[in-house]
C-alpha cells in the first residue's frame, strides 16, 4: 500500500504553500495531487506557483496529478477545468462535469468528491480511461473492499481516506463569508484565517464540524491508523493524506512507518493526535456506528 | 403549460396528487433505492402498477425515482426495481448514479431517463455530459443555482430542466453531502435518508427542549415555541463568538413569485418536494401550485396565497434562486 | 386546512363529563373498533413494517384517560388507561389533532414541527404509523356507521352534531374519484 498526498482543501498564502510543498519533495509519498478544490476565487493567488511546486515534485520522483474544482458553475470554472487536461498532465477530476473536457484516450485520476459507490460506476470510470479511484470518504470496509477488487480486475488503483479532516459537503453558500456576515462576491478571503478549517461546535460545546468556504468537514480529523491492515488485505493500493498545519512531513513518515509494520497504531495516533485538527480523531466510517466515531479510546498520555 | 412534478410518499398521496391536478407525480419503492426511504412510506412493486395505472387514465404521468448510490455488492436490488418501474408502466426513472445511468441505457433502453438532483448536475458541461453518454432526457436542477444561471445554462443544452421550487431545501449541493452520516451512519446517498427519525431524540433540558441527531444537539428551543426537526444543516451551532444558523435557518423553499421567471428561463417542469408529508399537504399544496401553472399559461396574474403555514419552520426562502442567498 | 395553530381543544365539560367513564367496557368497545378498522385495512399494517408490533401510548391531553395502541402478538389492542402503561412510543396533544391528522384535515410532518403532536421515545415507530395512517384513509365516522348494524342511519347525524359541538373532525375530509383503488 502506497501514500497520496491529496490537494490542500484550504486557503493558504502562497508562500506557505511553497514551503509545504517543497518539504514534501522529501517525504515517503508516491504521488501528490495539487490544485484549488473549494473555491475558484482563491485561485489567482497561488495557481503561479503551481508549476514550479509540480518540477520539484516530479523531480523528487512523485507522481503528480492537477486537481479539478470540486463544485463548478461559473462560466470561468468551466475554462479553468478544461484547460487543465491541456497541460500534459493527469488530472484528477473531482466534479463530473469534468468528463465533457476529458480529451479521448486520456488517463485520469478519480478525487473523493466524485461518487464512486460500487462496480458498475467504478467499471464505467474505468472504461472512460481512469486509472486511480480515490473513493469517497463516508464508505464502509465492506464496500471498500468490494470496490478494491473491481478495482483490480478492471485495473485501476484504488486508494482510501487515509488521514485529515473528513470532507463531508460542498455548497454553493459560502459559510465563511456567511459566519462574517459578508456576501460570498465580497468575502475578502476570510477563510485565509482558518488554516486548518473553522470550528463549528454544537450548543453543548462539543466539537461537530468545521467549514472552510463553501466545504464542510468534519472537527475531528479522519485517521486511518488502526486500520491500515484492514485496508492493505481488502485490496487497497493507497492512502490519502489530506494536507494540514504542523509537521506533515512527518505524519507521512508515520503514515510510511505504519505500513510498513514498523509502529502500531497505538504509537501513530500518540505521534499526531497532538497535531490533529480539532485534537480529536475519528475512523467510524470505516466499521461504525457513524463517521464521527473513533474506534479506540485516546491513548493514556495523550 | 409548465409541467407540475409532485410528491407520492403513499399510493394514497398519488391519488391525492392526481386529483388536485399534479401534470406528473413522482414516487420510490419502499426500500434504500430511493432518497426518501422513511418508515412507513413508498411504494410496493405491486402496489405501483394500480397507481401508475389510475394515474394514465386521468393523463397524469408516474416518475419512479431510483435515486440512490447503489450498494458495493447489492446493485441487482437497483436494477430489480429499475425492470420493476418499466413493468408497471412508469413514464421515467429518476437516477443519480453513473453506474446504474449506465446499467439502465443498456438493459432498459426504452425506459425514459431523468437526471436527480441527487446527481448535482450544476453546469452545462456537466448535463450534456450525461445527456450525450446516458440519454437522459431531463434535469432536475440542484438548489445551489440563480434563475440567471438557469437561463444560460439552458441555452447550452437540448435536454428538459426540472427545477424545484417548493418544499424543503438543501443547502449542500446534493448528493455530495455525508453530514448525516458522519452524525448517524445512516446518509442520503447510501441509505436514502438524511438526518433520520431514527436518531432523533428529544430531551427537555431545564427549561429548554433540546432536538438530538445521533448524540449531536442540533437545536434548543424554549419549550412552548415550534421545534424544528433536526435536520443537520438547518440546526444552530457555534463557531468562535458567534451562535446561530450557521448553514442554514430552518426554512423551507417557496419559490412560486419566480414562476414566470424559471418559465423565461427555459425551465419546463416545476417540482415540488415533500412525499413524506401528508396526502392532505400535497393535495393543498398541488391545488395551488396548479393554479399557478394555470394562471401562468392564460396570461394572468399569478395567484400567490400565502401557504407559509404548512412550511417547517413556519418560514420560507426563495434559496439559491436569488444570488444573495449566497 | 391546515391551520393548526388552532387546533380545537375539547371543551373542558366534555373532558370532565367522560372521567367518570368506566374504562374496561371502553377498551373493550375502543378494541373492536380499532380491529374492525385493522380487518378492513391491512396495508395499514404492511405498511409499519418492522413497527408492526410496537405498543404506542396517546396521550390526547384533553381526555380524562390515556390510550394504549398494543399491537404486540399480531393482535390489535386499543385500551384506556389512567396512568401511563409502558410503550415504544409516546405521542401527545389534543385529540382533535390525532383525529384530524388520522382524517386527513392536518399534516402530521406540520403538527411534529409546530409540536401541536410531541413524540417521545421511537420517532422512527410514530413516523410509520402516520405514514401508514394517511395512506389507509381512515374515516372514523364510518367506521362507527358500520359497527353501529342496525343503528348505522343513526350514526351520520350524531357524527356531525358532535363535530359541530367540539370542532373536531370525525370523518375523511378529502374525497377521492370512484375507481381508484
Amino acid at each position: 500500500m502506497e501514500l497520496t498526498v491529496g490537494p490542500n482543501l484550504f486557503f493558504w498564502k502562497a508562500e506557505d504553500l511553497r514551503a509545504f510543498y517543497k518539504a514534501l519533495e522529501a517525504a515517503p509519498v508516491a504521488r501528490v495531487a495539487v490544485g484549488e478544490v473549494v473555491c475558484s476565487k482563491r485561485m489567482p493567488f497561488w495557481e503561479a506557483e503551481i508549476p514550479n511546486i509540480v518540477a520539484g515534485l516530479r523531480a523528487a520522483g512523485k507522481e503528480v496529478a492537477l486537481s479539478t474544482l470540486g463544485l463548478v458553475t461559473l462560466g470561468r470554472e468551466r475554462n479553468k477545468t478544461h484547460d487543465l487536461f491541456d497541460l500534459g498532465l493527469p488530472v484528477e477530476i473531482n466534479d463530473i462535469s469534468a468528463l465533457k473536457h476529458l480529451p479521448e484516450n486520456t488517463p485520469f485520476w478519480v478525487g473523493p468528491l466524485v461518487n464512486v459507490y460500487n462496480e458498475g460506476t467504478l467499471g464505467y470510470l474505468a472504461r472512460r480511461g481512469a486509472t486511480r479511484i480515490c473513493l469517497p470518504p463516508e464508505l464502509p470496509l465492506a464496500s471498500i473492499a468490494t470496490l478494491a477488487k473491481a478495482g483490480k480486475d478492471a485495473g485501476v488503483k484504488v486508494e482510501v481516506w487515509g488521514h485529515g479532516r473528513l470532507p463531508l459537503a460542498i455548497s454553493a453558500r459560502c459559510y465563511h463569508a456567511r459566519l462574517h456576515d459578508r456576501a460570498k462576491d465580497n468575502c475578502q478571503f476570510i477563510c485565509g484565517e482558518d488554516l486548518d478549517g473553522r470550528e463549528v461546535d454544537t450548543l453543548d460545546g462539543q466539537a461537530f464540524l468545521s467549514v472552510n468556504g463553501v466545504q464542510t468537514l468534519s472537527a475531528a480529523t479522519g485517521c486511518a491508523a488502526y486500520h491500515t491492515e484492514a485496508l492493505k488485505d481488502a485490496g487497497v493500493d493507497s492512502l490519502r493524506l489530506s494536507p494540514q498545519t504542523g509537521d506533515f512531513v512527518g505524519l507521512c513518515a508515520g503514515y510510511a512507518d505504519r505500513i510498513a509494520g514498523n509502529i502500531t497504531a497505538e504509537a501513530l495516533v500518540a505521534q499526531l493526535l497532538p497535531e490533529a485538527p480539532g485534537g480529536r480523531f475519528a475512523d467510524g466510517f470505516f466499521a461504525g456506528p457513524s463517521g464521527s466515531d473513533w474506534s479506540h479510546p485516546v491513548p493514556a498520555g495523550a | 403549460m409548465m409541467e407540475l412534478v409532485c410528491p407520492a410518499g403513499t399510493p394514497a398521496a398519488l391519488r391525492a396528487a392526481v386529483e388536485a391536478g399534479a401534470h406528473a407525480v413522482y414516487c420510490g419503492f419502499a426500500d434504500e433505492t430511493n432518497a426518501r426511504n422513511f418508515p412507513g412510506l413508498n411504494f410496493s412493486p405491486e402496489e405501483l402498477v394500480p397507481a401508475v395505472a389510475g394515474a394514465h387514465k386521468r393523463g397524469a404521468k408516474v416518475l419512479v425515482a431510483l435515486n440512490t448510490f447503489p450498494r458495493a455488492g447489492g446493485e441487482k436490488l437497483w436494477h430489480q426495481r429499475l425492470a420493476d418501474a418499466e413493468a408497471a408502466g412508469a413514464d421515467a426513472v429518476i437516477l443519480a448514479d453513473i453506474g446504474l445511468l449506465d446499467y439502465a441505457a443498456t438493459h432498459h433502453p426504452k425506459l425514459r431517463r431523468h437526471l436527480s438532483v441527487q446527481a448535482a448536475a450544476a453546469n452545462p458541461d456537466a448535463i450534456n455530459f450525461y445527456a450525450e453518454t446516458f440519454d437522459v432526457k431531463r434535469v432536475v436542477l440542484p438548489r445551489v443555482l440563480t434563475v440567471q444561471e438557469i437561463a444560460a445554462i439552458n441555452k447550452e443544452i437540448d435536454v428538459e430542466t426540472e427545477a424545484f421550487v417548493f418544499g424543503g431545501l438543501c443547502v449542500m449541493a446534493e448528493g455530495r453531502c455525508a453530514l448525516s452520516s458522519y452524525a448517524t451512519g445512516l446518509s442520503p446517498n447510501m441509505n436514502g435518508v438524511c438526518s433520520p427519525a431514527s436518531h432523533v431524540v428529544y430531551a427537555e433540558e431545564g427549561p429548554d427542549l433540546a432536538a438530538k441527531l445521533g448524540g449531536f444537539t442540533i437545536h434548543r428551543t424554549p419549550k412552548d415555541r415550534p421545534a424544528p426537526y433536526p435536520t443537520l444543516c438547518k440546526g444552530c451551532f457555534t463557531s468562535g463568538s458567534q451562535t446561530g444558523h450557521v448553514f442554514e435557518d430552518p426554512v423551507s423553499l417557496d419559490a412560486r413569485h419566480l414562476i414566470p421567471a424559471l418559465a423565461k428561463a427555459g425551465v419546463t417542469a416545476l417540482k415540488i418536494e415533500g412525499r413524506q408529508r401528508s396526502r392532505a399537504y400535497v393535495a393543498e399544496v398541488v391545488r395551488a401550485f396548479r393554479a399557478a401553472t394555470d394562471a401562468l399559461a392564460e396570461g394572468r396574474d399569478l395567484p400567490l396565497a400565502e401557504l407559509a403555514r404548512l412550511t417547517e419552520g413556519q418560514s420560507a426562502t426563495a434559496g439559491a434562486y436569488a444570488k444573495t442567498w449566497r | 386546512m391546515s391551520d393548526h395553530d388552532q387546533i380545537p381543544r375539547l371543551p373542558k365539560l366534555m373532558g370532565r363529563a367522560m372521567r367518570p367513564l368506566p374504562l374496561a367496557p371502553l377498551s373493550v368497545t375502543l378494541t373492536l373498533l380499532a380491529r374492525r378498522i385493522a380487518k378492513r385495512h391491512p396495508g395499514l399494517f404492511q405498511r409499519l413494517g418492522q413497527y408492526r408490533e410496537a405498543r404506542f401510548l396517546l396521550e390526547a391531553t384533553d381526555l380524562p384517560f390515556l390510550l394504549l395502541l398494543d399491537l404486540r402478538g399480531g393482535k390489535v389492542k386499543l385500551t384506556a388507561h389512567r396512568r401511563a402503561p409502558e410503550a415504544e412510543a409516546r405521542i401527545a396533544g389534543p385529540i382533535a389533532g390525532f383525529l384530524g391528522m388520522m382524517h386527513g384535515a392536518y399534516d402530521g410532518d406540520a403538527l411534529f414541527f409546530s409540536r401541536d403532536l410531541i413524540v417521545e421515545g421511537d420517532t422512527s415507530a410514530v413516523v410509520a404509523l402516520r405514514n401508514a395512517i394517511d395512506d389507509a384513509e381512515l374515516d372514523l365516522a364510518a367506521e362507527l356507521a358500520e359497527l353501529a348494524g342496525p343503528l348505522k342511519p343513526f350514526v351520520q347525524p350524531a357524527v356531525n352534531l358532535a363535530e359541530k359541538g367540539s370542532g373536531m373532525v370525525l370523518h375523511r375530509v378529502d374525497t377521492l374519484a370512484g375507481g381508484w383503488t
